[in-house]
Order: C-alpha cells, then sequence, then structure tokens
C-alpha cells in the first residue's frame, strides 16, 4: 500500500462527487416501473345503439381526453382514465346526450396516455385537435403536462379542462385568466385558508411552517404565508427539506426550539409519514396540521400510530359517507363512489373527482350549445354556476377559471387509522 | 393536545427547548446517524483491508437487509401490488433473515462480479462495485417501488431524557449494536484463526497463499461480513429514518467518507470517522441549514483528502500494522 495508491483514491473522490450531483435528480422525480398492463390503449367509447324511441340520432359528439396512464404520475392518471371511460360509457348506455338541435348524440371518446411526460402532451394535444378533430379537451394530469398544452390549445382555440393543481395553468402572470383553459382541482390557497380556520379557532398566534422543496411546497408555503399575514399570525419558523429526505431531526429540534403552537407541513406521504413519526418520537406536543398532499392509505399505512390525530383538509370524497345530508355535494360523491367500486371494484381517488368534474362539465356544455369549441368556451365561462361536483361546488366566471374555494374543502381528522370528518363548529376541540 | 390523550404521546418536551438543549439534541441525533455510517465504513474497511477494493455496494447492503427485515416482519405488497407478502414473524427472527439475504447477496456479488475480473486492476473492480449498486438498486426498485417503509421499533416505550434532549429507545439500540460489532469484530480478527487468516491475506497474500490461507474464500467471508455489518446499519435505523430504494448510494459515499476519515485501514477509525461525520452533519444541519446536511459531508471529504490524508493513512496504515 504505497503512495502510489492515492491516485484512483482522489479519482474515486471525484467520483464520489459526481455521484452525490447526480443524486437529487435521480430522487426528484420518483419512478415507477411502468405497468404496460395498465396503459389503455387510445379508447374508442363503444358505440351503443339506443333502442328506445325518442329523440332522432344526430351525429356523435367527440371529446378528447389525454391522461398520465404510465410514468410516473400514473397513479394519479389511471383513476381519471378510468373515470373518463366510466362516464362515458354510463352517457352512452343512457343513449347519449340530448343537444340543443333536439336530437340525442353518443359520445366519442378519443382518449391518449402521455406517459407522464410533457412533451408526450403536446403531441397527443395537437393529434387530439388536428387529427381527431375534438371540439373540447379535458386531460393533463400533472402541472407541467397541463402547462405544457396551453399554447396549443389557445392557438387552436379549443377549450381545455386542466385535470391537475397548479394555480399557473389558468393564471396568466398578469393576473387574469387564460381565455382557453379552466381546471377542476382546487388552488392551494383555500386549503391554507382551512387551516387558518383551525388555527383561529384554537387562538394561535404563532405557527411553524415545514415544507418539500419543490412546486408543491412552495406554492402551498406561499399560499399559508398570505393567509396568515392577512389575520395576523406570526410564523415563527419555515423550513424545507428535499423531496425523498427521511431524516427531519435538524428542522424538527429548531421548531422545538421555538414558541410555536401548532406544525403546518407541506408534503406528501413519502416525507410525510416519516416526519410525522419523528415528530411523535421527539415528544413535541404540539398539535401537527397536514395539507391535502397526505390524503391518501399510504400515509396511515406507513406513519401507524404516529398519524393519530393528525389534521389535514382535503376534498370531500375522502370522507363522503360521513358528510351531514345537509352537503350539497353528497348524493354525488356517493353516486360516483359507488359507480366507481362497481365499475373498478375499488375506491375512487380524488384525482378521479377531477376528471369527473371536467367530463360532466363538457356534458352539460354539449347539452347548451352543441360540440362548437367557442360556444362550449363561452359556456363554461359563464354558465357553470352551482355546478355540484365532485371536487366542490362550482362558479366558475371570467375572473376565475377553477370556480370552488374552501366551502369545497373539509378537515379530516385521522383516528383509529380511518379519516375522520371534523365539522366546522368542532374545530376548536382537534385534536 | 393534552398529554395522554393519545396512544402515541409520550414524555412531554420541554417546550420551546434551550439553545443547550437543542444543542444536545443536535448531537444525539448526529451519534444516532454517524453510528450506521460507523457500520457501512466498518464494511468498507474490512473489503479493503483484505482485496483492496472500495465496494461501493456497500450501502445497498443495509438498504437489502432493511428491506428484507421489513418484509419478513410486516403485511407488504411487492412488485407494485402484484405480490402480497404477510409472513408478519417475529422480529429477530426478520433481522436475523435479513442479515442473511444481505449475506448471500455479498457473496454472490464476490463470487460473480469481482472473482471472475481477479486478473483486472483494483480500480476495475472498484468500478465492478459501482455497477452492481446501480444493478442492486434497480432491482429494490422493481421489488420495493419509491414508497417509504418503516420497521417496528425493537423496543416500545417512553423515550428517554438526557440534559433536556430526547433520545428514541431505537437510538439507543443503534448505538449499542454498533458498539457490539465493533468489538466483535475485534474479537473476531484477533482471536480467531480464521480471523488471523483475514488479516494475513490483507498483510501479504502471496505470503498467505504459501501458507495454505485460501485468498479468494477469504475475499468471500470478506463481502459476507461485510454485507452482514451493512444489512445490521440498516435494518436497525429503519425504524428511525424508515428505508427507501435510493439510500444505498449516499450511505456508500457517507461511509467511503468516514472511512477515508478513519485512515482507509483502521476500523476504529472508521467508527470514529463515521461518528464524527453523523455529528458534524447533525450540528451543520440544525445551526447552519438542512440544505447544507451533505454539503457538509463533501467539505470534509475534501478537507480530509488535501489537508490530512496523509497524516490520517499513516497512522492508520500503523495501526494496522499493530493488529487492526
Amino acid at each position: 500500500m504505497g503512495t502510489k495508491r492515492f491516485g484512483p483514491f482522489a479519482l474515486l473522490a471525484v467520483l464520489a462527487l459526481i455521484l452525490a450531483a447526480c443524486a437529487p435528480a435521480a430522487t426528484a422525480v420518483p419512478t415507477q416501473p411502468p405497468a404496460p398492463t395498465e396503459a389503455p390503449q387510445p379508447t374508442e367509447a363503444p358505440v351503443v345503439e339506443p333502442t328506445q324511441a325518442g329523440p332522432e340520432q344526430g351525429e356523435p359528439y367527440r371529446i378528447g381526453a389525454f391522461f398520465s396512464s404510465t410514468g410516473p404520475v400514473s397513479s394519479l392518471g389511471v383513476p381519471e382514465a378510468n373515470t373518463a371511460t366510466m362516464l362515458v360509457d354510463q352517457i352512452n348506455a343512457a343513449g347519449g346526450v340530448l343537444g340543443p338541435d333536439g336530437m340525442l348524440h353518443l359520445l366519442e371518446l378519443k382518449m391518449y396516455d402521455d406517459q407522464s411526460d410533457p412533451t408526450v402532451a403536446v403531441e397527443v394535444v395537437k393529434k387530439l385537435i388536428e387529427e381527431d378533430q375534438v371540439p373540447v379537451i379535458v386531460g393533463g394530469t400533472g402541472s407541467p403536462q397541463s402547462i405544457g398544452v396551453i399554447e396549443t390549445v389557445t392557438a387552436a382555440e379549443v377549450p381545455f379542462i386542466s385535470v391537475a393543481s397548479s394555480s399557473a395553468i389558468v393564471n396568466k402572470p398578469d393576473g387574469t385568466q387564460q381565455t382557453w383553459v379552466f381546471k377542476t382541482p382546487q388552488q392551494n390557497l383555500p386549503v391554507a385558508q382551512v387551516q387558518l380556520d383551525w388555527m383561529t379557532a384554537h387562538g394561535f398566534t404563532k405557527v411553524a411552517s415545514l415544507g418539500v422543496n419543490n412546486a408543491f411546497g412552495a406554492d402551498s408555503m406561499a399560499a399559508l404565508r398570505t393567509v396568515t399575514a392577512d389575520a395576523g399570525i406570526e410564523i415563527v419558523y419555515e423550513g424545507t427539506f428535499e423531496p425523498g429526505t427521511t431524516d427531519f431531526s435538524a428542522q424538527l429540534t429548531s421548531i422545538a426550539g421555538t414558541d410555536a403552537e401548532a406544525l403546518v407541513v407541506h408534503a406528501t406521504p413519502g416525507e410525510g409519514a416519516p416526519l410525522t413519526v419523528q415528530f411523535r418520537d421527539l415528544g413535541l406536543v404540539i398539535p401537527i396540521i397536514h395539507n391535502h398532499g397526505i390524503g391518501n392509505r399510504a400515509f396511515i399505512d406507513t406513519a401507524g400510530a404516529a398519524a393519530e390525530g393528525v389534521l389535514f383538509p382535503i376534498g370531500k370524497l375522502l370522507v363522503a359517507e360521513q358528510l351531514p345530508d345537509s352537503d350539497p355535494q353528497k348524493a354525488t360523491l356517493l353516486q360516483y363512489a359507488a359507480d366507481y367500486n362497481a365499475a373498478f371494484g375499488s375506491a375512487p381517488s380524488t384525482f378521479g373527482g377531477h376528471a369527473w368534474d371536467g367530463l360532466m362539465m363538457v356534458k352539460a356544455a354539449f347539452e347548451a350549445v352543441g360540440a362548437d369549441s367557442a360556444a362550449i368556451r363561452d359556456y363554461l365561462e359563464t354558465s357553470i354556476t352551482n355546478f355540484t361536483g365532485i371536487s366542490g361546488v362550482f362558479n366558475i366566471s371570467a375572473a376565475d377559471h377553477t370556480g370552488i374555494g374552501k366551502e369545497s374543502l373539509v378537515l379530516v381528522q385521522i383516528t383509529g387509522g380511518n379519516w375522520a370528518y371534523v365539522p366546522p363548529t368542532d374545530y376548536a376541540n382537534v385534536p | 393536545m393534552r398529554e395522554g390523550d393519545l396512544p402515541h404521546t409520550r414524555t412531554a418536551l420541554v417546550h420551546p427547548m434551550t439553545f443547550t438543549d437543542q444543542l444536545v439534541q443536535f448531537f444525539a441525533s448526529g451519534v444516532t446517524q454517524g453510528s450506521i455510517y460507523a457500520l457501512i465504513a466498518l464494511g468498507f474497511v474490512t473489503i479493503y483491508n483484505v482485496t483492496g477494493i472500495v465496494n461501493f455496494s456497500q450501502g445497498e447492503f443495509a438498504v437489502i437487509g432493511g428491506f428484507v427485515a421489513i418484509t419478513v416482519a410486516h403485511k407488504i405488497s411487492l412488485f407494485r401490488g402484484n405480490a402480497q407478502v404477510a409472513l408478519e414473524w417475529p422480529l429477530p427472527v426478520a433481522i436475523l433473515i435479513g442479515v442473511a439475504a444481505a449475506v448471500i447477496v455479498g457473496s454472490l456479488l464476490y463470487r460473480l462480479g469481482i472473482q471472475p475480473a481477479r486478473q483486472a486492476s483494483t480500480l476495475s473492480q472498484i468500478v465492478v462495485t459501482i455497477g452492481a449498486s446501480i444493478a442492486l438498486r434497480g432491482l429494490i426498485l422493481l421489488a420495493w417501488g419509491t414508497d417509504p417503509y418503516r420497521l417496528t421499533p425493537f423496543t416500545s416505550g417512553a423515550p428517554l431524557r438526557l440534559f433536556g434532549a430526547v433520545i428514541t429507545r431505537q437510538s439507543l439500540w443503534v448505538i449499542a449494536l454498533t458498539g457490539l460489532a465493533v468489538i466483535a469484530l475485534y474479537l473476531f480478527f484477533q482471536y480467531t484463526l480464521t480471523g488471523k487468516a483475514l488479516r494475513a491475506s490483507s498483510a501479504n497474500p502471496n505470503a498467505a497463499r504459501l501458507m495454505g490461507i485460501n485468498t479468494s474464500r477469504m475475499g468471500l467471508l470478506a463481502f459476507a461480513l461485510s454485507a452482514a455489518l451493512g444489512a445490521v446499519g440498516g435494518i436497525v435505523i429503519a425504524p428511525i429514518t424508515f428505508m427507501t430504494y435510493d439510500r444505498g448510494l449516499m450511505l456508500s459515499l457517507k461511509g467511503f467518507v468516514a472511512m477515508i476519515m478513519g485512515g482507509l485501514t483502521n476500523p476504529f477509525g472508521a467508527v470514529l470517522g463515521g461518528l464524527l461525520l453523523g455529528v458534524v452533519e447533525s450540528l451543520a444541519a440544525g445551526l447552519l441549514s438542512p440544505g447544507y446536511r451533505d454539503a457538509f459531508t463533501f467539505i470534509v471529504l475534501f478537507l480530509v483528502l488535501l489537508v490530512r490524508l496523509g497524516g490520517l493513512r499513516r497512522r492508520g496504515a500503523s495501526a494496522a500494522m499493530a493488529g487492526l
């Protein structure tokens, strides 16, 4: 082992650094092995000949759709594609859509898989517009895929209803709305407003905020800053962690050193679960409230007992059965859950609900104005009022192409390994 | 939330923590994490001493050990839900199976990857281990996916208090098992015939062969031993920081840094290097910014390589001469 052996080591050290530099890129995009069996082919709705007498049969109405059925966001895209197929089958089985011309029109679903890739998304949208000549498009599972096609649909003047959540999908930099783009998932701001209502109910004045260092976490943390500043609540600690982090000892110890009365976490189960476990292990007794990112079973399964008592705002689908009967969405939510379960043998997800909203808005537009792109756009902007959907009760306007606020969300507490609905009157009593 | 309301509520932390308490807490977290680096570094040193190879699959052994133990001890679905495993065997059995799985993988790596390339240069053999680590990570991803998984803590119960800091029982397991591993390794190398044969192959392979020691079997033994050390690290930390498919790379790099800090050949140096690295990281993350955690590891690596490597190594080498 002479001195000449150091050459390789210096080389290895450099190699180590290069590998380390590459590491975040490898973790930032969680890769899931694609499951070819789940990849739906471009689907065409089965053409069902209606048997009942009644209105005359018109030309089928085409709907364009593209979801990420494969790739990293396929866990969101698969229920969306499933929902679209299910709804079109349902509508066609009932004879189709009764158009403004007094004729029944079957729906023809032109659906493609964008493979979670924004470039592929643009390609399939061009195909939908030029080859399939669809009058309206629903889809764009992830925010990058949705944002990527804005230019294409705007140039072609085809209305597009996105199922992704980023506010940049409908908001132009100058604050006005994209003319041809709408979206169904709620923004992060109403989520922060529900968190604020809960803080106000407790009379908290100091909170800590800890979020994942990506677009989702940054947007959610910014929303919390906005609402707390207006309400006079001080964020005494604000910290971030990289996607894929599982050791939060440094951040949590720093939070323990502040006089925060609650911890707000902006994460998905991958980081949210270990964070919650370590929060409990450290013996911190302040309440912990997450955002809608942890709204799936994986969080409860992974965090186990530590998940008990965790609060988070989310769309109503998760706790549909527990909602009061007076809730305007309850019947719609239960019907969707039952239909989805019957068709696919599993509970529907919030993401499938976003596709439900988009498809049903298109159906309403077809009934009112037929298959004309410009007329559909105008209808969506002016006539989607008190529209009871899965993600909320929509009131879309020229100034707001999302159309749902904090009323579409509920506060949920994890109790006994399950989600429990918390009525607004009980905010002060949880956890 | 009142204390005792919920099953998980344990000893309440004095809140807010004073700065001194926080320092103790950072130190305790650092020692816990550093113990894992120490175990990985011990694996590096063992293989390096016997074969002259730096094995960059070392971190993957920890991930395999952790995941196999989790799979045996819990209900879990593999291959994207295509396989359901619900063994739920007792934890000690799961730990043994986890270690055994890593030992098998380590042995296979030596037999199929290193031994066929024994005529190649050391550097080529090191590249083989890098390739193996990438392949293993891919296989782990296929089987377990991207979700983090947790192993049940070894013992349940309230965390302990130390000067205002909170130390979980699992942290104590981590520190205790690392200590045990160091002592066991020392006794093995010092007092058993096989251990002495391993040291002989390391000190002078040709002479060892002339004395009838099968050096290739010693290489196999070194890989198996290192895999076991790595697996223990991966299993014992899984209840605290969970296990994810991509942990191996960082564990390997940090173990490598700890090994260099300890002077390449010295097991005790590697353990000290690992602990020191853990504490430096924890303090940097806590006092500066969590984003600097990994940056500090590599700053330490640079400093050691540029300034102190010669000195550290000389001391390491003399320690090795003195019997590891």
